[in-house]
């Protein structure tokens, strides 16, 4: 199956399809996105009640429509983890405050958890499969499965999948004091010098269009997904990385480049560092998360990287990657976990 | 009825729709100004915040928020009883 | 891989709902016509007095007991375990330890009954709140509760599409079998009342202030309900190792997209109509072979003459029997795809129709009318079930019993 086009909305420069030439710099541990102007993707009449998780979700999903030159997908199929924080937010803010009165149900409805693909379904007047998926680490990957097992059933010819989180006031605020984040003075760039606990907040709307049949303009073939959940220690995690690549019949050594999911913090990251040593040893890895933050459905944001680094045979300029200096990159895995609870792998391929 | 107005536009969030822009007795619904049933809604709360009116039966909502104008005699009519 | 014919049974059964505990209670209570709404009692809300709800007759605490777990605070959790722990024990299946199992979960309030909790102290001062009350507010933080809880790891995922939720997640469960990714699935859903969804539909103005009745003509809206309902869903393959062979199977499914309005449903039923019609042609059956139909009808003006609507242009002149049972278990939400789909399936095991209470009024749009009585021994070998949810988001289910 082919990816044929994406539409990315995120902390770096990535909406509207130009070369990420420069990583844009954060001090402190929350990284917004980088909005567009909604108007060219949205109508007004129907923006006024659409948060910014919505808008960011519409908006990149109509970029990903528009570079597809689809109109109507076959299926529009979503995943969040933590939904439309605004609209329940304020909702369940005004509840507490009037004591459950003179509430006004527009917060209510926007903040279910498929409001983002039941507007991009009201807006292209498509009727076709809808679908949300909602588990923490796992949701864009829950998403994309379904697209996958939607091609192979022949009931779609191509779907549209993505990916949206957000970070509030309100959620970073909780999320701190939880743990999550590093406390003091932090760049996004620096954060896999930090040898101390806590990552950096990010958020992210992310839609790939993924096809049966391949296009003149795809960006790179999907060639597998596999997720894991809580796998007992590295031994585990070793075998289910070999048993992914046996079963797509290629071998570490087929490998140009691995993206993993470092994230900054020393605990998290120890796994990757394990890998670095015996499965991933002496092969070119980067990472990605300086770039988009921490979330649970930022493992879009590394398929967006793997799919434009393979369209163009190189990494963006933006990640000072050198090692594909004399050698185009044909195959990436990516390899990603969430809190050491939810892993996944994916692997890529030139068209 | 330019008060009105404000309110109006504040509480659906029409971004870009000025006061002046809604004429007094421009159809909200449909083919005027569009508005849908949840807009309805959110007028019924608008008018229990601002003016202490309880609209309890959301199918007079047609007939009282037909048109600015209508909102504005409606008010003024529950006005004058509740005082 | 993949084998699109393969038949998908259904081995096993689990339901908690304001009418019973566990299948046979539910059961016993919908051939009474015992429905479970009445005064609220576990939620505390300030529309307790005024609006009647659909709760599970056990507070926390004993739901716990009955789950076996006293750690678990999430009452959304607690629910879920109890049907699926039901569901798992009456699927009897002796090998499951070496077969690939799923846990496919749907909810639409998450943990969203203790967020409520942490908000009262969070809003006056952000260091305040107990932190406990809010780390499984996330929709996949219950269902990986429940799963860790029944040992189920292999593949594990959240559905959210509102009221149609659970029923996406059974017949996305069915797929995973049919893609050969797991051999043994539990699906279906769970929610628990929560101030937030009685809230908001309340600002909708659709909640009945008294029992609802759907598909009478002087409907006035939905009960609030909450449970969870799943079903045991396994391969060709593994059905014929079990020592009950399972003889019903999930024969159709499909979604589809009202794309009318976030909330409303269209005035044709668009949605509801392709939803039904991919099922019936998913199970390569005709209108006329449908037994019966557990609606949707959740007794909003809108939707059941949408849903009515979109039945009379498929089905006319073959109209199934028909019952809305949120007659007895309000809407469920997120869990009623998953209850109704036990019901559908205690349908064609006992040849049984549910009534659907209190209608008075048939609607004067419909040529058609719900059945008011319970209707025994007939011969029920096809269900169609349908759940419709906000977004416009459409599913209908078909179960169908094997000769």
């Amino acid at each position: 199956m082919y990816i044929r086009a994406t539409g990315n909305i995120s902390p770096q420069k990535t909406f509207g399809h130009q070369p990420l030439v420069d990583a844009v710099a954060y001090t402190g541990n929350r990284l917004a996105c980088i909005e567009p102007d909604y108007k060219d993707f949205i109508d007004p009449k129907q923006i006024r009640r659409m948060s910014r998780i919505i808008r960011m979700g519409v908006a990149a999903a109509m970029e990903c429509l528009q570079e597809a030159g689809v109109k109507v997908p076959d299926a529009i199929i979503t995943g969040t983890a933590y939904g439309c924080l605004e609209d329940t937010n304020s909702f369940l803010s005004k509840m507490v405050e009037f004591n459950e009165e003179l509430l006004t149900p527009t917060s209510f409805i926007q903040s279910t958890h498929n409001t983002i693909g039941a507007q991009i379904g009201l807006m292209l007047q498509c009727n076709n499969y809808n679908n949300a998926f909602v588990h923490r680490g796992f949701s864009f990957e829950s998403a994309l499965l379904d697209g996958i097992m939607l091609l192979k059933e022949n009931d779609a010819a191509n779907v549209l999948v993505g990916a949206i989180d957000e970070i509030t006031n309100t959620s970073h605020t909780i999320l701190n004091r939880l743990g999550l984040y590093k406390q003091g003075p932090v760049s996004n760039l620096d954060i896999y010098k930090t040898k101390t606990k806590g990552t950096i907040a990010g958020e992210g709307a992310a839609f790939f269009l993924v096809a049966n049949e391949p296009s003149a303009t795809d960006y790179a073939k999907l060639d597998g997904l596999h997720t894991f959940y809580k796998p007992e220690g590295i031994d585990e995690i070793e075998k289910q990385i070999a048993s992914f690549l046996e079963k797509h019949l290629v071998s570490i050594a087929d490998i140009d480049l691995i993206i993993t999911g470092k994230n900054g913090d020393a605990g998290e990251d120890k796994i990757y560092e394990q890998l670095g040593q015996t499965v991933f040893n002496a092969k070119e890895v980067i990472n990605y998360k300086h770039l988009c933050g921490e979330y649970p459905t930022a493992a879009a944001f590394a398929m967006w990287l793997a799919a434009v680094a393979i369209k163009s045979g190189e990494l963006p300029a933006a990640l000072n990657y050198t090692g594909s200096a004399d050698k185009k990159i044909n195959r990436i895995l990516i390899y990603n976990h969430y809190q050491g609870i939810h892993h996944s792998l994916s692997l890529l391929s030139a068209c | 009825m330019s008060d009105l107005k404000t309110q109006i536009i504040a509480q659906l969030n029409l971004q870009d729709t000025k006061p002046e822009d809604i004429g007094d007795d421009q159809s909200l619904f449909v083919e005027g100004l569009g508005l849908d049933s949840i807009d309805a809604l959110e007028l019924i709360v608008l008018l229990q915040q601002q003016y202490k009116i309880k609209l309890s039966n959301a199918e007079d909502g047609p007939k009282v928020f037909k048109t600015v104008r209508t909102m504005a005699e409606y008010i003024t009519a529950h006005q004058a009883q509740n005082a | 891989m993949l084998n699109n014919n393969e038949p998908v049974f259904v081995a096993g059964t689990g339901i908690i709902s304001a009418i019973g505990n566990n299948v046979a209670e539910c059961l016993d209570a919908l051939e009474n016509g015992r429905a479970g709404m009445g005064q609220m009692r576990y939620l505390h809300s300030a529309h307790g007095n005024r609006l009647p709800v659909a709760e599970v007759k056990l507070s926390n605490d004993e739901l716990a007991q009955l789950a076996g777990l006293p750690n678990i605070k999430s009452r959304t959790a607690l629910l879920s375990l109890v049907a699926a722990k039901e569901a798992l024990a009456t699927a009897d299946i002796e090998n499951i330890k070496d077969l690939r199992t799923g846990f496919i979960s749907a909810t639409s309030v998450g943990g969203m009954d203790k967020t409520e909790n942490f908000f009262t102290g969070f809003l006056s001062d952000n260091s305040k709140g107990k932190l406990r009350d809010v780390i499984n507010h996330e929709c996949g933080s219950v269902t990986e509760l429940v799963a860790d809880a029944l040992g189920i790891k292999d593949y594990i995922t959240t559905i959210s599409t509102a009221c149609s939720s659970s029923a996406n997640a059974i017949f996305l469960g069915a797929r995973l079998i049919r893609n050969n990714i797991v051999d043994v699935v539990v699906a279906g859903g769970t929610d628990s009342m929560a101030r937030f969804t009685l809230n908001g539909f309340n600002t909708l103005m659709i909640v009945d202030e008294q029992f609802c009745q759907p598909f009478d003509e002087n409907r006035r809206g939905l009960n609030l309900g909450e449970g969870a309902g799943y079903v045991v869903l396994v391969s060709d393959k593994v059905a014929a190792t079990l020592k009950n062979k399972p003889t019903i199977i999930l024969s159709g499914y499909c979604n589809a997209n009202d794309a009318y309005h976030q909330t409303a449903s269209s005035p044709d039923g668009i949605g509801s109509y392709l939803a039904m019609n991919g099922a019936l042609k998913k199970a390569g059956l005709k209108p006329e072979d449908i037994d019966y139909i557990n609606l949707h009808g959740t007794g909003t003006q809108n939707n059941d003459i949408a849903e009515g609507t979109a039945i009379k242009r498929l089905f006319d002149p073959h109209y199934p029997k028909m019952s809305s049972t949120k007659t007895f278990t309000g809407h469920t939400l997120g869990a009623s795809g998953g209850i109704e789909a036990v019901f559908s399936v205690l349908a064609l095991q006992h040849g049984i129709i549910f009534p659907n209470l209190r209608l008075q009024t048939p609607m004067v749009d419909l040529p058609f009318v719900p059945e008011r009585e319970l209707v025994k021994n007939v011969e029920v070998k096809h269900v169609l079930s349908n759940s419709f949810g906000f977004g416009g988001n459409c599913s209908s289910l078909i179960f169908s019993k094997l000769e």
